[in-house]
């Protein structure tokens, strides 16, 4: 069995009648990073809020390593880790207190010489004595990572895990993920930050209106779906394009110095050669040469552009 | 964990500390306060205006009220402290960790309502302690009146329990300790013995579930009960199993905690 979490047909519908979640499949592979985008409201923290037993679904099954969410709940949460968006901490416990109380409520035997390493790794333990109220943002989202980490899961949820970081802890948080993986913890991050997803997963769900919309491997979904762009630096000002040029769909800039050339990768329409043959014909020199892939970002605006 | 296992008391035992350390930390709040508000009782009613009142059953009035002024303390106490246990960690959000730890229902009410009747057993025992300063104090059933406070304790803490769930706002919070609890406590009988009313007043107090808890209270000190100490008793046990079951129907429709 290669895929350790298995969503099939969850629904939600809260009591006020939202529905927040719309028939959801969903499988996470073993050991894989995979990113869940949407805008926000769409429903990547109700999901994740499912699969952990912090909300009940309404219809739908989910197993967490073979184990029943509802039937083997024990089985299924003792694997998970969960680092929610908000930083919700005990505000007077101490560091310490609090990541070896997280470490007992899942029921692992106490070992401190873990629990320190958990904290070395985050750079927590010069605060170990310190209460959670005196610490800085950062050093919160950290000691949330750290509780989530203490019972050794091989699932983490991080919802959200950078909104709001520096760009530093950013970086170390990048850096931890992929130690966990290699360690072989499977990830799921869900995120808005479009580069985030690009920098760090193997796969890419993306989840709006309370549906998923489409998942797939980020490098086949960026070749796929991905644009590039040529841009053209021209020797003289255009006034306007050469009707010979009408059928490539040419951008012109404002001020007449740009040409701007967009294409699927895969399309089979007028190539690059061709378009630089016949502006040849028609006169036109350009003095240099620009292009470049389009990013996830632009990737997952279209995406939702094209959604009714 | 061992997922077969049959209950995680590693998970009841680390939310038991942590309640209790929560408990010594606020010890101004937990401790202090009662013993203070006790004393004051005791001169203002034990001295000052208990010096004019004789004997009631044949207690003196200083000592007839001790077992009053300790349900009084334990009522209030293990709802409130229970109460505020589940209601933070909701206000704040760090709830979400209890919810989705390997714990069952089960191991969520023994470990916090355990911590809750823990502290105010603990309470009530310093109240008794504080009283043995300024009366003679007797226990003719030692048992029942250990019996009696550990069972109000847990039956009131469970009952805290569910308001903090159900509270939405720290008001709410508040409301029924305050609106329902302190006054039915007052006209339980703390202060006086329900002889003392007159006659549709006894029967309209014969409503109130304090009278009964208080009344099986005092009866294990002294031997003399203004109901009879079975009746107490059951009352005590209805009240326990109507939390129960309340509590069983939170947990099982995740009422205002996973919804």
């Amino acid at each position: 069995m290669s895929s350790i979490i298995s969503i099939s047909g969850v629904t939600k519908t809260y009591a006020t009648g939202f529905k927040a979640l719309k028939e959801i499949n969903l499988d996470i592979e073993r050991g894989e990073i995979f990113a869940l985008l949407g805008p926000n409201g769409a429903g990547k923290t109700t999901l994740i809020s499912i699969v952990c037993g912090i909300v009940n679904r309404s219809s739908g099954s989910v197993t967490v390593d073979g184990h029943d969410i509802g039937r083997d709940y024990r089985a299924a949460r003792s694997l998970i880790g969960l680092v929610p968006q908000e930083l919700t901490i005990d505000a007077f416990e101490t560091v310490w207190a609090t990541v070896n109380y997280s470490r007992g409520l899942f029921g692992k035997a106490p070992d401190k010489a873990f629990v320190e390493k958990v904290l070395r790794d985050l750079s927590l333990w010069d605060k170990k004595d310190a209460k959670a109220i005196t610490l800085s943002g950062g050093m919160k989202r950290r000691l949330m990572i750290a509780k989530a980490l203490s019972h050794e899961p091989r699932v983490l949820f991080l919802d959200e895990p950078t909104a709001g970081v520096d760009v530093e802890l950013r970086q170390d948080m990048w850096a931890m993920v992929r130690r966990l993986r290699e360690d072989g913890v499977t990830i799921i991050l869900t995120t808005h930050y479009i580069e985030e997803a690009e920098a760090m997963a193997d796969r890419v769900g993306v989840i709006n209106r309370g549906e998923i919309i489409l998942v797939e491997g980020k490098a086949e979904l960026m070749r796929k779906l991905g644009r590039k762009q040529m841009t053209l630096e021209l020797r003289a000002p255009l006034a306007a394009l050469p009707d010979g040029l009408a059928r490539y769909a040419l951008e012109l800039s404002a001020d007449g110095n740009a040409l701007t050339y967009t294409y699927d990768s895969q399309s089979d329409r007028p190539g690059v050669a061709s378009l630089i043959r016949d502006l040849e014909a028609a006169g036109i020199q350009f003095h240099d040469l620009d292009t470049k892939n389009s990013t996830l970002e632009e990737i997952f605006v279209n995406l939702l552009r094209q959604e009714p | 964990m061992n997922p077969r296992a049959a209950m995680n008391f590693r998970a009841v035992w680390a939310i038991y500390r942590m309640e209790m350390a929560r408990a010594f930390r606020t010890v101004l709040q937990s401790i202090v306060s009662p013993v203070i508000s006790t004393s004051l009782y005791f001169v203002v009613f034990g001295s000052a205006i208990g010096s004019r009142i004789t004997e009631i059953d044949g207690i003196s009035y200083g000592a007839f009220i001790v077992p009053g002024l300790m349900m009084l303390s334990l009522l209030t106490q293990s709802i409130s402290n229970a109460s505020f246990a589940i209601y933070f960690p909701k206000f704040v959000g760090s709830i979400y960790e209890l919810l989705s730890a390997p714990v069952s229902y089960l191991e969520i009410i023994i470990a916090y309502v355990g911590g809750a009747a823990t502290k105010s057993i603990m309470l009530g025992l310093i109240i008794l302690a504080t009283a043995a300063l300024f009366v003679p104090l007797r226990i003719e059933h030692p048992f029942w009146m250990i019996a009696f406070l550990v069972l109000t304790a847990v039956t009131f803490s469970l009952f805290g329990f569910i308001i903090g769930i159900w509270a939405k706002t720290f008001e709410q919070l508040q409301l029924v300790p305050l609106l329902i609890v302190t006054p039915l406590t007052f006209l339980g009988g703390s202060f006086y013995s329900i002889h003392m009313l007159p006659g549709i007043w006894k029967t309209i107090t014969l409503f109130n579930p304090v009278v009964y808890l208080i009344s099986g209270f005092r009866w294990s000190f002294y031997g003399k009960a203004d109901v009879s100490v079975g009746v107490s008793l059951g009352m005590t046990l209805v009240f326990l199993a109507a939390c129960i079951a309340i509590v069983a129907w939170i947990f099982r429709t995740g009422y205002r905690l996973r919804n």
